[in-house]
């Protein structure tokens, strides 16, 4: 039996820009990930104590910071891949099913 | 602690069973081909899958494991929550559309679709099969630990009940009753998490916690008492044995424990296969409160904060001069050789409670090791779990991939940061048991009645359903249509790869109820740590090298995955973790104190694919 995709796809001709732009806010959130796992094995914890504002600590603020940028970055990934969908829609396809 | 069923309880309970089988039973006509279901037609709308996405991976490990772990051990816990939900990341920028456009039905379709190889077939389903596995362990643990207090039936009881539910659920409609339970429960997990972090706020912080009561009302709570040494011997108590801080007092007939702590000696619980708090028949308390709230007299911390906000809350908590009692658990030998454990109080200062640094101390390089190989196997792991990337496979495009990537990334993260209220809420609620704290959120939502228990009881027992269910399809895909399909050239007609793929489910579902009754006890969100550094190792290296690598082959791919597998599966059979649970002896007595395989298994793939690739170029298939 055919092992091909569950659902034909059209072709993409953004499906280049949207992997290049995803390999970049993939980098991106990396670096900031990075910045949270080395800062609490450097210091060994010490900064993750610091009061940043507000009583909290830079343990709690970078946490949910992280979560919160990780919500802000797919909604500019998306924004950006739509606006390229539509701008580049009935081109030729770069990569097809 | 000996908490039964109250009729609500069993009532609400049994209601969601009930809806579950239904949409079972209403989605089954949907499932005779084999698209339907192992992907449910490929018509799920994206924002369904969204949820759904939500569904699958809100699994018993974020709600019961890491609200568990923040309430005995403070931020430790939340440091999951941080690693599950960048894990998306990885999977929104640069797996999601991919896979989509690649793959059929599984995870295999994807990695195979260049090269048509039978390694590849065999090696991706085996790691389908091994992560799948590693994932079920810790749901069927935690259903265990929901039954006992939400109908009152013993833990094995309640991995049984899980694996006969959701082995009907697979077994009649695949994938898209699947989908519609995960929907359902994802969204109302997300509903009533915040409806008691809602509740929590309003109450506030007090050091005389509400907790919990019996049937007649008594308060169920271990009476924290400090004291010295010389004044219980005083008092007639008999010093009867020590090792290392605890010691066993008598009094009379009546045995205790207390930990010393300086000068101070404080009680407290424990149980050997006889005894439990010195009774046959004796109970464990409920544990964990503020002792002391920053910038509060004792009085007026005793009145309480009254309702807070969510940054006062914490802002309260991290305060220097806030108290909170954290429980641990050790085993010692008393006088006569018998194995006890013991449950101790430990008062930390909320600046020490805030921060990451119980579990995983960052102070000597070996630590620091195994934080980074943590952070590092959350990160990378989600993208390559089997049970969320068939999920691809259900939506109509690409598009409708990243969307639904989307929506799972708002819906998990917001989840994500309930969780840190809902663990420290239980934590300073007195509604951790201390002997398994997978039921903390549950017992939280306890200390404010039954009616908030039994929805969140039943919600929690759903998020087990919907997630082995998941598990289950993804395992059942792989030996139905990896193994015996394409890997056995069986060439299945559309109904007997259905069939096998049910015959696949049942054996996998007995597989996980054996062994979710062996781990109880263990917390769920750390043994799902492990599935993620198994799944990081074996199949992450292969899909991002797929991707970015033009010179990748196919004897590149099967290399890494059973390298990546055996790395992992070895470095944590080896491990501390193992040696100090399961197999009943020491961390010391471990191979090497490695606690995360992913700072080596997950680079030890890559190398191995990247070298096997280079070294096997002329047998490359050039793709079509």
């Amino acid at each position: 039996m055919n092992h091909g995709p569950a659902t034909p796809n059209a072709p993409d001709p953004a499906g280049g820009y949207k992997s290049r732009l995803g390999v970049w806010m993939f980098l991106i959130y990396c670096l900031v990930y990075a910045g949270f796992v080395f800062t609490n094995v450097l210091t060994e914890g010490q900064a993750m104590q610091k009061i940043v504002g507000f009583g909290l600590n830079l343990a709690v603020v970078y946490g949910m910071g992280l979560i919160i940028f990780a919500l802000i970055l797919a909604l500019i990934y998306n924004a950006l891949c739509t606006a390229k969908e539509k701008e580049l829609a009935g081109k030729p396809g770069e990569e097809t099913s | 602690m000996n908490l039964s069923g109250t009729p609500l309880s069993i009532i609400i309970f049994s209601l969601f069973v009930i809806l579950v089988l239904y949409l079972s039973y209403y989605f089954a006509r949907r499932a005779k081909s084999a698209a339907g279901y192992f992907a449910a037609g490929g018509q799920i709308h994206w924002a369904v899958n969204g949820i759904s996405f939500a569904g699958d991976y809100l699994s018993a490990a974020s709600f019961l494991g890491i609200c568990g772990m923040i309430a005995t051990l403070g931020y430790d816990g939340f440091l999951y929550s941080i690693g599950y939900l960048a894990g998306w990341i990885v999977a929104l920028f640069v797996v999601a559309e991919p896979m989509k456009r690649m793959g059929k039905f599984t995870f295999t379709d994807a990695l195979d679709a260049r090269f048509n190889s039978k390694g590849i077939k065999l090696s991706a389903a085996i790691s389908t099969l091994v992560v799948s596995i590693c994932y079920l362990i810790p749901q069927m643990n935690g259903a265990g630990s929901l039954v006992e207090p939400l109908l009152g039936l013993p833990h094995w009881v309640g991995v049984c009940i899980v694996g006969v539910i959701v082995i009907t659920i697979v077994a009649t409609a695949g994938m898209t009753s699947t989908t519609y339970v995960q929907f359902l429960k994802g969204g109302l997990l997300l509903l009533f998490s915040t409806v008691l972090v809602v509740m929590l706020m309003l109450r506030g912080i007090s050091t005389e916690a509400p907790g919990l009561t019996d049937d007649e009302g008594n308060k169920l709570s271990f009476d924290t008492v400090e004291t010295t040494l010389g004044d219980l011997t005083a008092e007639g108590y008999t010093l009867v044995h020590r090792e290392d801080k605890f010691v066993k007092l008598l009094d009379g007939q009546e045995a205790s424990w207390w930990v010393q702590d300086g000068q101070t000696l404080r009680k407290c619980q424990w149980e050997n296969d006889e005894l439990v708090n010195g009774e046959p028949e004796g109970l464990l308390y409920p544990v964990g409160r503020v002792r002391q709230i920053g910038g509060m007299t004792a009085e007026e911390a005793a009145k309480g904060t009254g309702s807070l906000n969510i940054i006062s809350f914490l802002a309260k908590l991290t305060h220097p001069e806030t108290v909170i009692e954290q429980w641990h658990k050790t085993k010692v030998l008393d006088e006569a050789g018998v194995k006890t454990t013991v449950y101790y109080p430990k008062l930390v200062s909320g600046t020490d409670q805030m921060k990451p640094g119980v579990k995983f101390k960052v102070k000597t390089g070996w630590e620091k090791t195994n934080f980074i190989s943590l952070m590092l196997a959350l990160f990378f792991g989600t993208a390559a779990l089997p049970h969320i990337l068939i999920r691809y496979y259900t939506v109509p495009s690409p598009a409708c991939a990243r969307k639904s990537t989307i929506v799972a990334i708002a819906a998990i993260g917001f989840f994500y940061i309930l969780t840190l209220f809902m663990g420290l809420g239980a934590g300073i609620s007195t509604t951790v048991n201390p002997a398994d704290n997978n039921m903390s959120a549950p017992l939280l939502a306890l200390s404010f009645g039954g009616v908030i228990f039994a929805i969140i009881s039943a919600i929690a027992f759903a998020t087990v359903l919907g997630t082995v269910a998941g598990l289950i399809v993804a395992a059942s895909g792989a030996v139905a249509h990896d193994l015996m399909d394409r890997f056995g050239n069986m060439e299945l007609t559309e109904q007997r790869k259905v069939r096998a793929g049910k015959v696949a489910a049942f054996a996998v579902g007995i597989v996980a109820i054996i062994l979710g009754i062996v781990f109880k006890g263990v917390n769920v969100s750390f043994l799902v740590g492990w599935a993620f550094a198994v799944a990081a190792s074996a199949n992450l290296p292969a899909i991002l090298m797929l991707l970015f690598w033009p010179k990748t082959t196919a004897q590149g791919i099967t290399a890494s995955i059973f390298v990546g597998i055996v790395a992992a599966l070895g470095i944590i059979l080896t491990g501390p973790a193992m040696f100090a649970g399961p197999y009943g002896m020491t961390a010391a007595d471990a191979w090497h104190p490695l606690g995360q395989p992913g700072i080596v298994s997950i680079p030890l793939s890559f190398l191995t694919l990247v070298v096997v690739s280079l070294a096997t170029q002329k047998k490359r298939v050039v793709p079509q």
